[in-house]
C-alpha cells in the first residue's frame, strides 16, 4: 500500500481569551487605527444588535430578526479585508461586514422590518441577505467565474452558517470553486449550533474546513473570536483570490450568545454552562484587553464610543421608523423590466382596494 | 375533553402513529430536541426515542431523498420541511422519484410517505417564509396533496396521509395553527383523504376555499348571510385528488361559484377547479366563476402581505359581483 495522499488542517490565533498574544502579532497590526476601527465596529454592530432585539420585542420592528452576538469578529474581520471592488455575497448575519461596505442600519431595520428597501443599499454589487440555506454558495461561484472570464483582479467573499455545510449546494460551490480555481472566499461561521441541531449531529467530519480539501481547495480553521487572526487568514485568503491562485474555505470558530432568531428560544437546548462557557471567550473583551495593554483604548474612550454608538444608532432608529410603508403598486413594480398586461390589470385592483384588506 | 389546536392535533397524530406503528419514524431539521420551530413534534423525541423521532442534517435533499429509500424498505417516514419556503432543494426528488416510483417499477416498489410542511403568510414572517405554492405539488402525477383548516381534520387527515399507501405532501396553514381549540378525541380515527367539507350549507352562491383562507371566507359567508346573501362554503382539504363532485354538486345547486386562495393566480389550483366547472356545469352556471387569490407577485415582505392576502372584504365585494347577473 502507498500513501496517495496527505493533508491537514491549521487553526490560526494571535491572541487568547484574555487578550494576550500568542505567537507574533500580523503586521498589519502595526497600524494602530485600524485595530481601533476594528474595535469600534466590533462594538458598534454588537449595540446596534442590542438595539434590533429591543425593537422586535418591542413589537416597533415586527418579524424577526437573526442576531450576530458573540461572533461579530467574523464578519467585522473579514469585511475588513475586503476591498470596495470585492463582491460580499452574506447570508444572514453579516452585518459587521455589511456596515463597512456602506449599507446602513437603516437598510438592515428596513430588511428585517419587512420592507424590501432593505436590499436597496449603496453597496451596488453586493448581494442582499440570503435566506434560504447555502444557495447563495453557488452565486459566489458564479460571481467569481465573471471576475475571472474579465481578467480582473477582484474576490468574492461568501458566507454560510456550521448547519449549512451539509447542503448541496455548499458541497457542488466547492467543488466547482475547487475545479476551475474561481476567486472566491468561503468563510463559514461556525457557531456550534444550527438553530437547535448542534455542530456534532450535522456531520461526522472532526472540522468542516476539511470540506475544503475533498474540492482541492485550502482549508483552515480561524479563532472565530480572535478578529486580528480573522483578519490576517481572510487577507491572505482574499490575496491568493485576487492574484489568481484560487479560493479558499475558512473556518471561523465560535459560538452563538443569542438565540437563533427572535423567534426562537434557545433555552430549549443550549445548556447554561456552555454558555456560560462560550462569553469568556467572546471578541470584544480580549480585543480591548490587549488594546489597553497597549496604552491605545481607555474607558474615557469607551464611553465615548458608547455614547456615538447610541447616538448614531437612535438616528438609525428613527429614520427607520419614519420610514414611510411603501405604496401597494411596489408589489407589482419590480417584478420584470415591463409589467405584463395581466399583472397591470392586478396591479390596478389592487391599488383600486387599497386599505380594504380586513 | 381537551380543546386542542390545529399544530396540538397535528402532535396528537404524529403520536398516535408512533405509538400503533413502528415502522413510522418523523425527521427533519430541528424536530428533535427542539421539537419543531413551530413545535409540531413536542415531546416526540423525549417520549419516543431518537432512533424514531430523528433530527436530519440540515439538507432538504436528504429529507426527501432518503424518504425514498426509507419508505421502498416499507418504513414510514414522516418528513418535515421547516417551511415551505425551503423543500425546493427536494424538489427533484419528489417530482423524480417519490412522485414516480411506483409507476417506473410497475409497483413493486412504491412511496408511502408523508412530507409535512407549514406554510401560507399573514405571520409577519421574513421573505421566504410565507409562500403558498400547492399548485407546483398537485401538478405532479403521482402526489398527493392535503391541507386541513380545522384541529379535528388535521388529526383525521393526517393519519389518512400517514396510513396512505403512496406519498403525501401535508401542508399546515401556519396562520390558523393556533387560532382555533376543538375537542380532538385521540381515537385513531382517520378522516379519508381525497373528500371535500361542507362548512356551511347555503343556497345562493357557493364558496370554495381551502387552509388558511378558510378564515376569511367563513367571516365573509356571515357579513354577506347579514346582507341576504346565503351562501355555501367547502373546504376543499385535500388539493390532489380533488373532490369535484362535491363542489360540482353545490355548484349545480347555487349556480354561482367564487374560489378563494392565497397562492397567486395564474395556474393555481383555483384555475382547476374553475375549468372542471366550465367543463361540468357550465349550463347551471347563473354567474362567471370568479376568483379571490394572491396576485401574481412574489409574496412582499410582511408590511404588505396583507395587501396580498384575500381578504374578508375583496371577498364580498366578488360575491357581490357575482350576484348582480340575475
Ligand atoms: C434551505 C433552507 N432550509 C432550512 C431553512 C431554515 N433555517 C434557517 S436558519 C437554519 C439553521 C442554520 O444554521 P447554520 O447554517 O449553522 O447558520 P446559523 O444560523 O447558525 O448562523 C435553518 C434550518 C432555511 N432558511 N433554508
Ligand atoms: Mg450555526
Amino acid at each position: 500500500m502507498t500513501e496517495v495522499a496527505r493533508f491537514s488542517i491549521q487553526h490560526t490565533q494571535f491572541l487568547d481569551e484574555n487578550g494576550n498574544p500568542t505567537q507574533a502579532l500580523p503586521a498589519f497590526c502595526d497600524n494602530h487605527e485600524l485595530l481601533v476601527h476594528l474595535y469600534r465596529t466590533m462594538f458598534h454592530t454588537r449595540a446596534f444588535d442590542d438595539k434590533a432585539i429591543k425593537l422586535q420585542r418591542t413589537g416597533k420592528m415586527g418579524g424577526t430578526y437573526a442576531s450576530s452576538l458573540g461572533q461579530e469578529a467574523i464578519f467585522v474581520g473579514y469585511g475588513s479585508a475586503m476591498q470596495e471592488t470585492d463582491v460580499l455575497v452574506p447570508y444572514y448575519r453579516d452585518y459587521g461586514a455589511m456596515f463597512q461596505r456602506g449599507i446602513t442600519m437603516v437598510d438592515i431595520l428596513r430588511y428585517w422590518g419587512g420592507d424590501e428597501q432593505g436590499n436597496h443599499f449603496a453597496a451596488k454589487e453586493d448581494f442582499p441577505i440570503c435566506v434560504p440555506i447555502a444557495s447563495q454558495c453557488l452565486h459566489a461561484a458564479g460571481v467569481a467565474k465573471a471576475f475571472q472570464y474579465r481578467k480582473q483582479s477582484r474576490a468574492v467573499v461568501v458566507t454560510i452558517g456550521d448547519g449549512g455545510t451539509s447542503e448541496g449546494d455548499f458541497y457542488e460551490a466547492l467543488n466547482v470553486a475547487g475545479d476551475w480555481k474561481l476567486p472566491v472566499v468561503f468563510v463559514i461561521n461556525n457557531n456550534q449550533w444550527a438553530i437547535s441541531v448542534p455542530r456534532a449531529a450535522q456531520t461526522g467530519a472532526e472540522t468542516l474546513a476539511q470540506k475544503a480539501i475533498a474540492a482541492g481547495i485550502t482549508g483552515e480553521q480561524v479563532d472565530g473570536n480572535d478578529v486580528i487572526a480573522m483578519r490576517h487568514v481572510a487577507d491572505r485568503a482574499l490575496e491568493r483570490a485576487r492574484n489568481g491562485e484560487g479560493p479558499t474555505v475558512i473556518e471561523a470558530m465560535t459560538y452563538r450568545l443569542c438565540d437563533h432568531t427572535t423567534s426562537d428560544d434557545a433555552k430549549r437546548y443550549v445548556n447554561a454552562s456552555d454558555l456560560e462557557a462560550a462569553w469568556a471567550k467572546e471578541p470584544l473583551v480580549r480585543l480591548r484587553h490587549y488594546l489597553a495593554a497597549q496604552g491605545l483604548w481607555d474607558d474615557t474612550q469607551e464611553e465615548q464610543l458608547r455614547l456615538d454608538c447610541r447616538e448614531q444608532i437612535e438616528a438609525a432608529v428613527q429614520e427607520y421608523i419614519n420610514t414611510p410603508t411603501q405604496p401597494i403598486s411596489s408589489m407589482f413594480d419590480y417584478h420584470y423590466a415591463e409589467l405584463p398586461l395581466e399583472l397591470a390589470r392586478q396591479r390596478h385592483e389592487a391599488v383600486e382596494l387599497g386599505g380594504e384588506h380586513d | 375533553m381537551t380543546e386542542i389546536t390545529l399544530i396540538e392535533a397535528v402532535t396528537q397524530a404524529l403520536a398516535y402513529e408512533l405509538d400503533h406503528d413502528e415502522n413510522v419514524l418523523v425527521f427533519g431539521e430541528d424536530v428533535g430536541k427542539n421539537g419543531g420551530v413551530f413545535r409540531a413534534t413536542d415531546g416526540l423525541q423525549a417520549r419516543f426515542g431518537e432512533d424514531r423521532v430523528m433530527d436530519s442534517p440540515l439538507a432538504e435533499s436528504l429529507i426527501a431523498g432518503m424518504s425514498v429509500g426509507m419508505a421502498s424498505q416499507g418504513l414510514k417516514p414522516v418528513a418535515e420541511f421547516q417551511f415551505m419556503g425551503f423543500i425546493y432543494p427536494g424538489f427533484n426528488q419528489i417530482i423524480n422519484h417519490i412522485a414516480r416510483l411506483r409507476n417506473r417499477t410497475r409497483g413493486r416498489l412504491t412511496c408511502p410517505l408523508v412530507m409535512r410542511a407549514p406554510f401560507g403568510g399573514g405571520i409577519r414572517a421574513p421573505e421566504h417564509h410565507s409562500e403558498s405554492t400547492e399548485a407546483l405539488f398537485a401538478h405532479i402525477p403521482g402526489m398527493k396533496v392535503v391541507i386541513p383548516s380545522s384541529p379535528a381534520r388535521a388529526y383525521g387527515l393526517l393519519l389518512a396521509a400517514i396510513r396512505d399507501p403512496d406519498p403525501v405532501l401535508f401542508l399546515e396553514p401556519k396562520r390558523i395553527y393556533r387560532l382555533v381549540k376543538q375537542d380532538v378525541p385521540d381515537n385513531g380515527i382517520a378522516i379519508p383523504m381525497g373528500q371535500s367539507f361542507i362548512l356551511r350549507e347555503g343556497s345562493d352562491i357557493t364558496l370554495v376555499s381551502w387552509g388558511a383562507s378558510m378564515t376569511e371566507t367563513l367571516k365573509a359567508a356571515e357579513q354577506l348571510a347579514t346582507q341576504g346573501i346565503n351562501a355555501e362554503v367547502i373546504d376543499v382539504a385535500t388539493i390532489k385528488p380533488l373532490d369535484m363532485d362535491t363542489i360540482q354538486a353545490s355548484v349545480e345547486k347555487t349556480g354561482r361559484c367564487v374560489i378563494i386562495h392565497e397562492a397567486a393566480r395564474t395556474c393555481g389550483v383555483g384555475a382547476e377547479i374553475a375549468a372542471t366547472l366550465a367543463e361540468r356545469s357550465l349550463l347551471s352556471l347563473f354567474a362567471p366563476i370568479q376568483r379571490v387569490t394572491g396576485y401574481d407577485t412574489v409574496m412582499p415582505y410582511f408590511r404588505l402581505e396583507k395587501h396580498y392576502l384575500p381578504s374578508v372584504a375583496r371577498i364580498v365585494k366578488t360575491v357581490k359581483q357575482t350576484m348582480e347577473f340575475a
